[in-house]
Order: C-alpha cells, then sequence, then structure tokens
C-alpha cells in the first residue's frame, strides 16, 4: 500500500485483526445489506445502517452535522479517534461512510482493504456479539462542500466542459441498455449518461480479493480515459455509493487534489426534466 | 467462529453472468449472488446444506433477473 498517494487511509484484514479492540481504534461494519452485520462481523465492530443512520430519512441528502456528531457521539467516537471502515460489495457504503466523515472532517478514517469479502474469504475471526459503546463528545467542522458536487455544479462543467466526468457504473448502465444493475428495481426514467461522461466502472479498481489495484494501475486505468487530475473530476453513478468508492481511490489513492462525489447522480440526472443525455455506445463503455 | 468451506464460481442467469459465493458459518451455509457488473449483490440465502442456499440464490436471482429489460440503444 505504500506506493499509495495517502497510504494511511487504507489498512489491511491482518492489521484490523490486530487492531480492531484498541481503545483508540473504532470498527464500523457498513453494509449495502444491512443484515449482514447481525450474521456475524469483526469482533468489537459496530454497524452502520446506511438507509438510516448515513442519510437523512425525510429528504433525499447526507446527514446533517447535528445528525453526524450525534451519530459519532452514540458510536463512541471522539475528534482523535482511528476509524476503520469496512462493508460487503467491495466497500461500497464504507466508502459512502468515509466520504461523509471526510466532509465534517474526521481525520483518521480508514477503509479496510478488501472489505467483508476478504475477512471471510480469508477465515477470519467474525462475532455476533455487539460491543458496549460509551458514549463520547464530538464537535465536527464543515460540510467541506468541496468534495461534493450539486447538479448546477455538473450542469455548468458539462456546458463549460471543464471537469473530467466519470460515470463508474456497468457499461450496460451507461449505454443505456438498462436503467439499473441486472436485477435491482429500475430508478430512474431515462438510460443513459451524463454528456461527455467517460465510462470506467468502479469495479476496475478491484482485484478479484476486493483489494484495490496498484497505484500504477490505477493511474494507468485512469489516465487512458483522460482522468489525470489535470481538471476537475466529478464521479457519479446511480445514488452515490459507488462513486464514493471510486472518489476514494482518486482522492487518496492517486491524490488528486479537486475531486467530487456527485451523490445526486444518475437518479437525479436521469429523472430530470430537460437534462441532455447520451445514450450508446461511447467509446470508453467496455466490459 | 469463522468463515468455512469458501467457495465462489460464476455462471449465467437470464443471460447475465453472475458470481456465487458460498460459505458455512457455524451449523448454517450462506450464499450470495451478485451480477458481476456491476457487482451489486442480488440474492442473499441460507440452507442447512451448500446446494440448498445455492440454490435458493439462484431461483431468486433468477426472478430477479428475468424482470431485467435490455432496451435498444
Amino acid at each position: 500500500m505504500s506506493d499509495y498517494k495517502h497510504p494511511e487511509t487504507l489498512v489491511s484484514t491482518e492489521w484490523v485483526a490486530q487492531h480492531s479492540k484498541d481503545p483508540n481504534v473504532r470498527v464500523a461494519e457498513v453494509d449495502v445489506d444491512t443484515s449482514e452485520y447481525s450474521k456475524g462481523h469483526v469482533p468489537g465492530a459496530i454497524g452502520w445502517n446506511w438507509t438510516t443512520q448515513l442519510a437523512d430519512t425525510i429528504r433525499r441528502d447526507i446527514l446533517s452535522k447535528s445528525q453526524f456528531e450525534q451519530l459519532m457521539k452514540d458510536s463512541g467516537i471522539s475528534n482523535d479517534t482511528t476509524v476503520v471502515l469496512y462493508g460487503d460489495n467491495n466497500n461500497w457504503f464504507a466508502a459512502w461512510a468515509l466520504w461523509q466523515m471526510k466532509m465534517y472532517g474526521h481525520k483518521d478514517v480508514r477503509i479496510m482493504n478488501g472489505g467483508r469479502k476478504k475477512w471471510i474469504a480469508e477465515g477470519r475471526e467474525l462475532t455476533t456479539d455487539i460491543p458496549n459503546v460509551k458514549p463520547s463528545s464530538y464537535t465536527a467542522s464543515g460540510p467541506d462542500n468541496s468534495l461534493r458536487a450539486f447538479l448546477d455544479q455538473v450542469q455548468a462543467a458539462v456546458q463549460g466542459k471543464n471537469a473530467a466526468l466519470v460515470d463508474v457504473r456497468s457499461p450496460a448502465e451507461f449505454t443505456g441498455e438498462i436503467l439499473a444493475p441486472p436485477g435491482l428495481p429500475e430508478t430512474c426514467q431515462r438510460g443513459g449518461h451524463i454528456p461527455g461522461a467517460r465510462s470506467i466502472p468502479w469495479s476496475k479498481a478491484c482485484n478479484d480479493d476486493g483489494t484495490f489495484k496498484s497505484y500504477d494501475e490505477l493511474k494507468a486505468l485512469y489516465s487512458s480515459e483522460g482522468v489525470d487530475g489535470s481538471k476537475p473530476i466529478v464521479a457519479y453513478c446511480r445514488i452515490g455509493e459507488r462513486s464514493s468508492h471510486t472518489w476514494f481511490v482518486l482522492k487518496y489513492l492517486l491524490g488528486y487534489d479537486n475531486v467530487r462525489n456527485y451523490d445526486g447522480s444518475w437518479t437525479e440526472w436521469g429523472n430530470l426534466v430537460g437534462a441532455p443525455v447520451e445514450r450508446g455506445s461511447a467509446q470508453s463503455a467496455k466490459a | 467462529m469463522k468463515a468455512e468451506e469458501y467457495q465462489q464460481r460464476e455462471l449465467e442467469i437470464e443471460g447475465w453472468p453472475v458470481k456465487l459465493v458460498s460459505y458455512r458459518l457455524g451449523e448454517t451455509y450462506h450464499c450470495t449472488l451478485d451480477n458481476v457488473s456491476p457487482g451489486a449483490t442480488i440474492a442473499r440465502t441460507t440452507g442447512s446444506t451448500r446446494e440448498e442456499a445455492e440454490s435458493k440464490a439462484i431461483r431468486s436471482a433468477g426472478q430477479k433477473l428475468a424482470a431485467t429489460t435490455r432496451r435498444a440503444i
């Protein structure tokens, strides 16, 4: 992991096995399937439900600052706690949680490389015990909106052609052949992609065991599509969690400064009346 | 407890490539099935045997994948 620009944002499963119960370390599991945690998790880990604890449950938005602070307090996390996040689906929602923690200024938050998949595949210890958490005090900063893209900013980027738009969905979603990942409900009115976007599926950043590819491989992957940090980058997917994963790669593993996650993503753009949509075969939409 | 007898394989259901992962946790076999591209899990099942867990997952995924519409582009 030493070649990455910010290797301190990643830990191995071995590191977690040794440190998950350290007093200043809090491990949190965040899964797409919110029932996974209860089946067995890393000893000492708490579980966060992305649908109720990492999003505003009334309007479509991330946590407010006060909601975020409350989550940290309830989780026994102080401003100086080392937080390690992991989850299913190659850390999709672990990255979503990390993105929000960075927006609210948490300094030391890391991803367990390989996520739940690697932990299980390695036959590491699992428990159904839920740790006793002593509530903490916590003061958030921000939100740092330089990490987030809003609709008007994406619209301006499309018009001005002054940002690299990275569509991290599958090629079939990118071209408009399907409206949602195979087997999942359709959640938008139109298929296709934001004009000018490049198709670089999130999964291309990962090895088969769920770990991230090397710095050199990642750099080659994104630069081959013209995404090299020379201009602002906006990553998007369907609801913003897969793009959090790519945002993490671009921001912390490759070290590009100006990277935003467009969490409105295709469920915003593809439902927007009058929004321009490109369909079909972008040359970059390869499996 | 630890996951044991971990296995994964790829197959095709309703024309879509899928990846099937199964393992035993205690007395129960767990199975997850994802759609390879983009890698979203679309079925999670359990069973007293691996075959039972996998067949449940394949059946459940088959229903969902059959409902996925391919559009002309």
